[in-house]
């Protein structure tokens, strides 16, 4: 069992757990996933490392409520244990050789750029890191991309946060400042990441995003994550989740993604439902 | 003196109008008269052509003679001296093809159903033993893992584990049972005779650890250098999807088998209470042949669509068994034959962008084949016709086209030689290319049958045996 040692709210609808889970923490690299279950009938569902800890023995996990699961995931407290926790799946972030990365997230996204940032400034790489958020409210992990970056650049849908504005604004504004990134590296809403990786590729930069697409096992055997990514079909949980942004087909991703919308709504409001009643 | 009725007990089996709305196993399995009765038709014969048939060489005339005089239990015995899984194989063992196609009754009537007797004799042992009882055999003080829960990782850790060996079962998914409880549906094989297997390894001191993925979470190279194994069973089966590569493959509402009935088996998504999503469509397209995509398609009927199978080659020619295409046949499932999928349509809103509709199968493009000359397997090749495409209207499509072996182990373990394709090379004791590891089933020979995997594990359970009291 994996046991959850803390949990901290870092918005109202994102939180991190941080889980004892040793054989995972020995191996995991920033840009690999997992697999959890709450419970012993629970959905399978992928999760990026947003840390690790090999000493303590401990995987950090970052998640928004988005469907039953994840809000049956937000209930559980320090202390109990989930059902299941598997990994370290994917590929690592490939970070050899890269002096100076723009690495861009988005909302919850950034959970998962934030390991990668911090990887590539401990390397000695110079890190620009553009975050964005639709107001300063939803703001996550603030000053741990300040401590591991040697620029942040804070976006906000309304301006509360930052300057007002996209991501994809900021990027092109340094770019244009004349700044040289060896890459672009972008984690966040498909989206966003759709038109980060544009930007980037018409600037002749290099552009790496990371896919979190619908699996189930997360070792390539079911195909469920499947993306097209110049112009050939890719699992995600075994080539992945990282590819070449200029490639990837995002508006086949993007309906992919939607493929249990209904589902996941119901699902969530059954969950609401149940904990409501509990309360009660 | 001997049955001579040509025709076999029939099994019971749910009515196909009534198994087809719900998960239930589709046959019920013979009686204690039906069985005994069955039994008396086999003739004994001195040169047991039967187990010239089967892969694990079942003393099948010794064991139904047992049937024949009611002591079950002791037909068990007989049977389990030979075969780990008999209520596994039982149900899914090719029988028709195996021991049954050799059987001297088959000559002027039906052969001796000896599948059914099989499935009857450890149907009857389960219900009634105690596994609490089970003697934990004398420890011998070697280690071995064992790589993969599915026919061939279960048989060579219940060998071993008879031996007296430590052994430790890997599993990648949160269940054990590989194959069995991801890929063949409760109706087939129900998932509590699999758990009793597992829980029947358990009792003689396997142990199980789920949630591990040898390669990723553990290198084979660690299990040998730090955890101490002393000889590693590779039996991983083949887990890789194979695709068509067509257009619109990646549209919403087209599932590789596997995924498709890894939702239904293990998730239990057919179930209203799942937190697993699988979709229920209105009408099905099930592209293969083979005994997954029979799986595929009785289990989307089940889940309510209209479901047509689609393959390329004629009724004569699918390699499913038999026994599975008539099930599928009665429960209404349609089989459109020498048809070959060109092209999955996607609906698309001009109007509006973000219809949820868009990106979804509303159908799938094909051409009528015929048969030409036989190709390399024998078979006839099948060739299309010119000018025949005709669009099939569904709004969902399950490619069932075979496996191949997952590359996670080759890719993380030097020095293990594997084929071409994939498949790891293993001699025909399950010897690899690297001391001390073996390998059999799927992983080896590539998608197969339960039975011949089981025979890799007991090879190589053999094998690895050998090896460790030379050591």
């Amino acid at each position: 069992m994996f046991e959850i040692l803390k949990r901290e709210e870092l918005n109202p609808t994102v939180t991190r757990l941080v889980i004892h889970a040793p054989l995972v923490a020995r191996k995991a690299e920033p840009g690999q996933f997992i697999i959890l279950r709450t419970d012993g009938e629970g959905e399978r569902i992928p999760l990026t490392v947003a840390d690790y800890d090999r000493a303590e023995g401990t995987v950090t996990v970052i998640f928004q409520v988005v469907g039953g699961t994840t809000e049956k995931l937000n209930h559980m407290r320090v202390g109990d244990c989930l059902h299941d926790f598997v990994g370290p799946l994917g590929k690592k972030t490939h970070t050899d050789g890269l002096r100076k990365v723009a690495v861009v997230g988005g909302g919850v996204g950034c959970a998962i750029a934030f390991p990668v940032a911090k990887k590539l400034h401990e390397l000695g790489c110079e890190v620009h890191a553009i975050a964005g958020f639709r107001n300063k409210d939803l703001v996550i992990l603030e000053k741990e991309f300040e401590q591991n970056s040697t620029k942040l650049v804070k976006m906000s849908d309304d301006g509360s946060w930052g300057q007002k504005g996209l991501v994809t604004d900021a990027l092109k504004a340094l770019i244009e400042a004349g700044e040289q990134y060896d890459e672009v590296i972008t984690i966040g809403p498909l989206i966003m990441m759709k038109f980060v990786c544009k930007l980037a590729t018409e600037y002749g930069v290099k552009c790496v995003a990371s896919m979190n697409p619908i699996m189930i096992d997360g070792t390539g055997m079911c195909g469920g994550c499947r993306l097209t990514v110049g112009g050939k079909t890719v699992f995600a949980c075994v080539d992945g989740p990282e590819f070449d942004g200029a490639l990837i087909d995002f508006d086949e991703a993007i309906a992919r993604s939607a493929t249990y919308h209904d589902f996941e709504r119901h699902k969530y409001e059954q969950a609401c439902n149940l904990f409501a009643k509990e309360v009660e | 003196m001997a049955n001579m009725n040509p025709k076999r007990n029939e099994m019971p089996v749910q009515e196909p109008s009534v198994r087809n709305r719900n998960f239930d196993e589709v046959a019920l399995g013979y009686t204690e008269a039906q069985a005994i009765d069955e039994a008396k038709r086999c003739l004994n014969c001195k040169n047991m052509p039967c187990v010239s048939g089967c892969p694990v060489k079942i003393h099948i005339p010794a064991f139904i003679a047992k049937v024949a005089e009611g002591d079950f239990e002791g037909a068990y015995q007989i049977i389990s001296e030979a075969s780990s899984l008999p209520a596994v194989c039982g149900r899914v063992c090719p029988q028709e093809r195996q021991c049954e196609s050799k059987c001297v009754r088959g000559i002027k009537g039906e052969p001796v159903a000896i599948g059914r007797l099989e499935r009857f004799v450890a149907d009857r042992h389960n219900a009634t033993a105690d596994l609490s009882a089970v003697q934990r055999p004398l420890p011998n003080g070697h280690k071995v893992a064992v790589i993969g829960s599915g026919p061939s990782g279960l048989t060579c850790a219940g060998d071993l584990a008879k031996k007296g060996y430590d052994v430790t079962v890997f599993e990648a998914l949160h269940l054990a049972g590989g194959v069995l409880v991801y890929g063949i549906p409760e109706f087939r094989l129900p998932k509590s005779i699999v758990q009793r297997e597992i829980d029947g390894l358990t009792a003689l001191g396997v142990k199980v650890e789920t949630n591990v993925v040898i390669g990723k979470t553990i290198s084979i190279d660690e299990l040998i250098g730090e955890y101490g194994f002393e000889a590693v069973f590779i039996g991983t089966g083949a887990g890789l999807p194979k695709f068509m590569h067509i257009p619109g493959e990646n549209l919403k509402g087209v599932y590789s088998a596997n995924e498709f009935l890894t939702r239904i088996n293990l998730m239990k998504a057919y179930r209203e209470s799942s937190d697993t999503p699988v979709l229920h469509a209105k009408r099905v397209a099930v592209v293969g042949g083979g005994n997954v995509a029979m799986d595929a398609a009785r289990c989307a009927k089940r889940l309510g669509a209209d479901v047509c199978v689609v393959y390329r080659r004629g009724m004569e020619e699918l390699p499913a068994r038999r026994e599975e295409v008539e099930h599928a046949v009665e429960e209404g499932i349609v089989f459109k034959t020498l048809t070959n999928p060109t092209e999955i349509l996607g609906y698309n809103n001009p109007d509006d962008r973000r219809d949820p509709k868009n990106g979804s199968v509303c159908g799938m493009t094909c051409v009528e084949m015929e048969l030409g000359e036989p190709d390399a397997s024998g078979r006839r090749r099948p060739v299309e016709k010119a000018d025949s495409a005709f669009t099939l209207d569904v709004d969902c499509v399950i490619m069932a086209l075979g496996t191949s072996p997952n590359p996670l182990i080759k890719s993380t373990t030097e020095g293990l030689a594997t084929e071409s394709w994939g498949g790891i090379v293993a001699d025909e004791h399950g010897k690899t290319s690297r001391d001390g590891i073996y390998a059999g089933g799927d992983a080896v020979t590539g998608a197969a049958t339960v039975i011949l995997a089981m025979g890799a594990g007991k090879t190589a359970a053999a094998s690895i045996d050998d090896y460790l009291q030379q050591k």
